[in-house]
């Protein structure tokens, strides 16, 4: 008599979440990247308890002084201590970061989940608008409306406020989540269970949020994950240039502002902010990167 | 094809129109708008005021205000500076070609070290070559433009000693002043600002010929063209790298805002009397009119240049046809 095959299942079984965990931390760069902005995030959040100095504190007498044991990042031209200062500023630039990217991911996933899913002329509609956004020099585009922003002397817009930068930088980021999220929608709806979904009766709403949207999750984290990277650039660059987050409230973008007459002489005041934007963005970029295999249900294991 | 060029061309120009009605929008919705150089200077009596708003036409509403912006353009009256005094398109178009000598060295600059890295790192796909290859491109992509340059400078104008004793390289400007045009002087002016844009944005390139490589090797085409016998160079020139380059185009055209973008900060750092520095300096001043002529200048050439990408797309590929 034949033996009867054994059907032993030899894979254990694994929810989704765990099997994506399992294929994010075989990654190793992404996992690297993940703790160090960890740390990051735990030390700019925490900068009242880390920082030595308060990072306004100006101290003419000890100006450009070099790293040392006191000042471990130095001081800058006002004497300011350049830890604490990198520190708080941190934690300005993550906070614009994070801001203007959750911008950028609400409207572009509205966007693109109505503009997929309805089609017709309300695609054409919001396509044609997505392309007017996206044939506008954002950068120039931003320039004015920071300016505007400052010029209009409102109440809350107190010197460091900085929502408001952070909501125009989102307003002019969401092109590409919105063609992502349209892409993505267009293909979904046409599965049999979003048919089911109708025939026991839900609403077009139901179904776009219920049922679509969490088919389109993954696309739209790893879309978040370089939207924030695209806004701490974006963020340090406008206030680089001076019409970002203004002084004194420092951010790692405008403590390089007023470098460029000093760093030839000091140069730690130009290298340790810009040090810390790189590292961030390229922590990020590899979490993105890990994510991205991991969210990805067609990923072939090396 | 004429049909379909027209329509494109019908959409391109709405998509313009509808973007001059916001950028006047915008700055007319600037509080106290052009006036406000005029708001703080104390000899002036309500009625000067309310003289010189009708003088500049202020004293009409926006939409009326906007077709007569518009018009007076389509002429080629694009307003004067504040500044200057002079007209803004001809503040433009002195600096135009600066700007295009910048970026196209830039641009080709990019393509020749991205394209053949890029190529290369796909054939060795998982080599050691391709890891530090993919990681520096990485690298690359995540360096804020800026900080670059100002690293650049820091290194090879500040710290780096040329023959001379000057600087290694000039740090700002585009020739020396006081010394009579060469080219020379000009390409060693070139080299900072080209290579901080051009670094960076070769990382994204390479990766993105990577791929688009990775994908073109397994086809079907591929193979054959092997089959037949051609020589591995014939197959992988003219048969996978000219089919690789085909999404590159694509991307040439989308990443043109970044490219303006980019002039703004290598200008502004390097000193490069382009429109990128123009709009900074603008900026900084309010000088309306600049920024407008050079919003629009802008919006119209990334518009234009999408739409010859489009084009140029189904001429080099004649898989896609034109509806």
């Amino acid at each position: 008599m034949a033996e009867i095959p054994s059907l032993e299942i030899t894979t254990p079984r694994r929810s989704m979440g765990q099997l994506v965990i399992r294929q994010f931390l075989k990654h190793r760069m992404a996992v690297i990247g993940a703790l160090i902005l960890l740390v990051i995030v735990i030390l700019v959040a925490g900068a009242d308890l880390f920082e030595r100095y308060d990072p306004l504190q100006i101290n003419l007498r000890n100006r450009f002084q070099p790293p040392s044991a006191e000042h471990w990042f130095g001081t800058d031209d006002l004497g300011r201590d350049m830890w604490a200062r990198t520190l708080h500023g941190g934690k300005v630039s993550l906070l614009v970061g994070f801001l203007s990217m959750a911008v950028a991911i609400f409207i572009g996933t509205l966007i693109g989940l109505i503009s997929g899913f309805f089609g017709g002329w309300i695609d054409a509609v919001l396509s044609r608008i997505t392309e007017i956004f996206q044939s506008v020099p954002r950068l120039f585009i931003l320039i004015v409306l920071t300016t505007f922003l400052r010029q209009l002397d409102l109440p809350w817009m107190k010197p460091g406020t900085f929502w408001p930068i952070a909501l125009v930088i989102g307003v002019l980021a969401w092109m590409s989540v919105a063609r992502l999220v349209r892409g993505s929608t267009m293909s979904i709806k046409e599965q049999e269970f979003v048919t089911a979904a109708r025939m026991i009766g839900a609403n077009n709403f139901r179904i776009l949020f219920r049922h679509i949207l969490p088919n389109v999750a993954s696309p739209i984290i790893v879309a978040a994950t370089l939207g924030l990277a695209g806004a701490i650039i974006t963020e340090s660059g406008l206030s680089y240039l001076g019409f970002g987050i203004q002084l004194p409230t420092p951010t790692w973008g405008n403590m390089l502002s007023n470098t460029q007459n000093q760093m030839l002489t000091v140069p730690w005041t130009a290298i340790f902010p810009g040090m810390m934007i790189f590292i961030v963005v390229i922590a990020i970029n590899y979490l993105g990167d890990g994510l991205r295999d991991a969210l990805d249900p067609y990923h072939i294991e090396k | 094809m004429t049909s379909y060029l027209l329509r494109r061309l019908a959409q391109a120009l709405l998509t313009l129109l509808v973007i001059s009605m916001i950028i006047f929008g915008l700055i007319s919705a600037v509080p106290g708008g052009i006036m406000s150089a005029y708001s703080e200077n104390t000899d002036m009596t309500p009625e000067d005021f309310a003289r010189l708003q009708a003088k500049f036409g202020l004293d009409q509403p926006v939409p009326v205000r906007y077709l007569k912006w518009l018009g007076n353009m389509l002429q080629g009256d694009w307003g004067n500076s504040f500044v200057s005094k002079r007209p803004a398109l001809q503040e433009i178009a002195d600096r135009l070609p600066n700007t295009i000598l910048l970026m196209g060295s830039m641009l080709i600059v990019t393509l020749l070290i991205a394209i053949p890295l890029g190529v290369f790192s796909a054939l060795k796909q998982y080599s050691l070559f391709d890891h530090i290859l993919t990681t520096l491109a990485l690298a690359g992509q995540s360096l804020p433009t800026f900080w670059f340059g100002l690293i650049l400078i820091i290194i090879f104008s500040a710290t780096l000693k040329g023959a001379d004793g000057g600087p290694l390289l000039p740090g700002s400007g585009m020739t020396t002043p006081g010394m009579p045009f060469n080219l020379l002087d000009l390409i060693r002016h070139m080299i900072l600002p080209v290579a901080m844009l051009a670094l960076i944005s070769a990382a994204g390139y390479m990766r993105y010929m990577r791929s688009s490589m990775l994908e073109v090797l397994p086809k079907d085409y591929v193979r054959t063209a092997r089959g037949k016998g051609l020589s591995e160079r014939t197959v992988l020139f003219r048969h996978a790298l000219r089919n690789a380059l085909i999404p590159i185009v694509t991307l040439l055209g989308l990443e043109l805002p970044y490219l303006f973008g980019g002039a703004l900060f290598t200008e502004t750092i390097f000193a490069w009397p382009g429109i990128g520095r123009l709009f900074f300096d603008a900026a900084m001043k309010t000088d309306y009119p600049v920024l407008m002529a050079v919003l629009m200048i802008f919006s119209a050439l990334i518009i234009f240049s999408n739409l010859l990408v489009d084009v140029v797309y189904t001429i080099i590929d004649p898989r896609i046809t034109l509806s």
